[in-house]
């Protein structure tokens, strides 16, 4: 640690004016306030903004057949000029004129966005039915809902694989039952793809929820009885309106990475549902084209990046 | 108040509880299954667990993905913490915003985009894809998970023992190992057992950003998914829930522990 004494009092008082009530009282220039900042901003900047900002760069430049199988379009600065005069918006171009991207990037918007409301119906009177749980039962209850978080996402994926096709165990079931003589055809549709994504993302709605739901103070529903409220009214009117911050950021935490999923479209959605993670894939691993690529992938950040900022705005208030 | 459950709330979570645990039971059953066909029991057999120990392949990719889950936790639990002080311990910084939005993003970002963005940086600095950058890219994408754990702790204990630990003269680093880290240990562990698990995982970025030599397991598991399902992925599956539900469970316990430890100590105080 650097600095004389005297600077160190004068630090703590500039601090306290500069940082507020909140902040931690340090020296503005203290040796581990330069690491604790400094390390992870580089980390980040170097293995998350800079890496992005190379897609951009690549998704401006022209396919050629090699490797790396792409027009370097940056190298060393003598060559910068004609590097950017070689830019182009040709991919995009290619990407908006080819109907098979745009039917992705609409299909993959509208299963995020009605799987997230499914994820939704199910997981909010879970997590209701949790939050009214006695305190001892609560620690167990919401353990059961982490529990499968932990577990491989592509082994949770895989297990319906079992049970859904044709002549899977649902099939079996449902035979056995009289309610079907033809086993039904879900495992490669759509529907198979929102199982798929409930079943995977609804830890991520219900933990949100619970954690606002048990928040809040129940003193607002008793009265509310109290006078009269009928229990559906009380519920609308007060549980709801309060619980909305972990209703929102469940959804968020849901249909985000469900619009570029990858795994469950391509283990359970079949080859004919083209979602736009998939898309991503097949350009870069089947086509070799990492320029077109890196231009689907910039789409879908765009399409996206309202719904990352509403999240990380609300994120960074609750935190 | 008292914790009455009406039947729509026992319904819900029975049904709630069911899905979400009914597909990896009938996994776990049908590992045991004597029949290759895995939709058909054919009787009780540990067949498929014992084949597993002469597949080369399989057991090596194991061991890869062991390798970088153990180092990619390690170093992403050491950023995740440093960045969830820098967010909240100090208010005012250049760049305070942009740090937030890189730590928040990686959160939501799809996969395929995080994996093809790293990929792109390591053929643009020549390096070779393999252990080291499978490694690298695991640390970027599971620290921003560690540090959303330990910030959420570190926001909510008591910060008097700090600033006391601070008045009294000590610096801020023995500060922080003296006072700040025993009291936030569990979220430091909590985020060190997420960002393992997310390692060990992972099936898309490893994809993107892995070479020749250092197949993951979730790899060659998806690869062999892709032919069918068999029973012996079953049995891999099976043996990965019963390790990681094991870890999981013991670390509730001893958390539940410390909380009863803790509250009885807080009600000795309040009557000593």
């Amino acid at each position: 640690m650097s600095g004389a004494p005297g600077d160190e009092i004068i630090g703590i008082k500039s601090r306290d004016a500069a940082e507020g009530k909140r902040g931690w009282r340090l020296r503005p220039r203290g040796v581990f306030r330069a690491v604790v900042i400094g390390v992870p901003y580089l980390w980040l900047v170097a293995l998350f903004l800079v890496p992005f900002l190379i897609v951009v760069k690549i998704s401006l430049s022209q396919v050629v057949v090699a490797m790396p199988p792409y027009q370097p379009t940056f190298g060393d600065v003598a060559s910068w000029w004609a590097g950017l005069k070689q830019l182009s918006l040709e991919n995009y171009r290619w990407i908006a004129g080819d109907d098979l991207y745009f039917d992705a990037y609409v299909l993959s918007l509208a299963i995020a966005a009605g799987a997230t409301l499914l994820t939704l119906l199910i997981a909010y009177p879970l997590a209701y039915g949790i939050a009214k749980a006695s305190p001892a039962w609560r620690t167990t209850l919401v353990m059961l809902v982490i529990l499968p978080f932990w577990t491989s996402f592509l082994i949770r994926v895989y297990a319906w694989i079992a049970i859904l096709k044709p002549e899977g165990l649902f099939n079996q079931l449902l035979l056995f039952l009289g309610v079907i003589d033809q086993p039904l055809v879900i495992l490669n549709t759509p529907v198979a793809i929102f199982i798929g994504i409930v079943y995977s993302y609804l830890p991520f709605m219900t933990l949100p929820i619970y954690a606002s739901l048990e928040r809040m103070d129940h003193s607002l529903t008793e009265a509310a009885a109290d006078l009269g409220s009928p229990p559906l009214k009380s519920f609308w009117t007060i549980t709801f309106p309060l619980s909305l911050p972990g209703v929102v950021a469940g959804c968020f935490l849901v249909f985000i990475p469900a619009t570029g999923e990858f795994v469950i479209p391509d283990l359970l959605g079949g080859s004919r549902t083209l979602m736009i993670g998939k898309t991503v894939w097949l350009e870069f691993f089947t086509n070799r084209d990492w320029p077109v690529a890196s231009a689907v992938a910039v789409v879908l950040v765009a399409l996206l990046v309202v719904p990352i900022a509403l999240f990380q705005r609300q994120q960074a208030r609750a935190g | 108040m008292t914790w009455r459950l009406s039947k729509f709330n026992v319904v819900s979570m029975v049904f709630g509880f069911t899905f979400l645990y009914l597909p990896i039971l009938l996994l776990v059953i049908y590992s045991f299954n004597a029949s290759r066909l895995v939709t058909v029991w054919a009787g009780f057999s540990t067949v498929w667990y014992r084949e597993l120990w002469n597949n080369r392949g399989l057991l090596d990719a194991a061991w890869v993905t062991l390798k970088v889950g153990l180092l990619s936790a390690t170093i992403a639990t050491v950023l995740g913490t440093m960045a969830a002080i820098a967010l909240s311990r100090y208010k005012r910084f250049h760049g305070r915003t942009l740090m937030t939005g890189m730590v928040y993003a990686p959160l939501v970002m799809p996969e395929v985009i995080t994996g093809l963005s790293l990929l792109l940086l390591f053929v643009a600095l020549d390096l070779n894809r393999g252990f080291v950058t499978v490694t690298l890219a695991h640390i970027s994408f599971t620290m921003c998970f560690v540090t959303v754990v330990v910030q959420s702790r570190l926001t909510s204990f008591d910060r008097s023992l700090e600033d006391a630990a601070m008045d009294l003269g000590a610096t801020p680093t023995v500060t922080f190992f003296k006072v700040t880290l025993p009291l936030i240990w569990p979220a430091v562990a909590a985020g060190w057992m997420l960002a393992f698990t997310l390692s060990i995982d992972d099936l898309v970025i490893a994809s993107f950003t892995t070479g020749p030599g250092a197949t993951t397991l979730p790899m060659k598991i998806y690869s062999q998914v892709r032919l069918g399902v068999t029973p012996e992925i079953n049995a891999v599956c099976t043996i990965l829930i019963a390790i990681v539900s094991t870890g999981v469970v013991i670390a509730a316990l001893i958390n539940k522990r410390r909380l009863v430890r803790e509250a009885r100590n807080e009600r000795m105080a309040a009557m000593g």
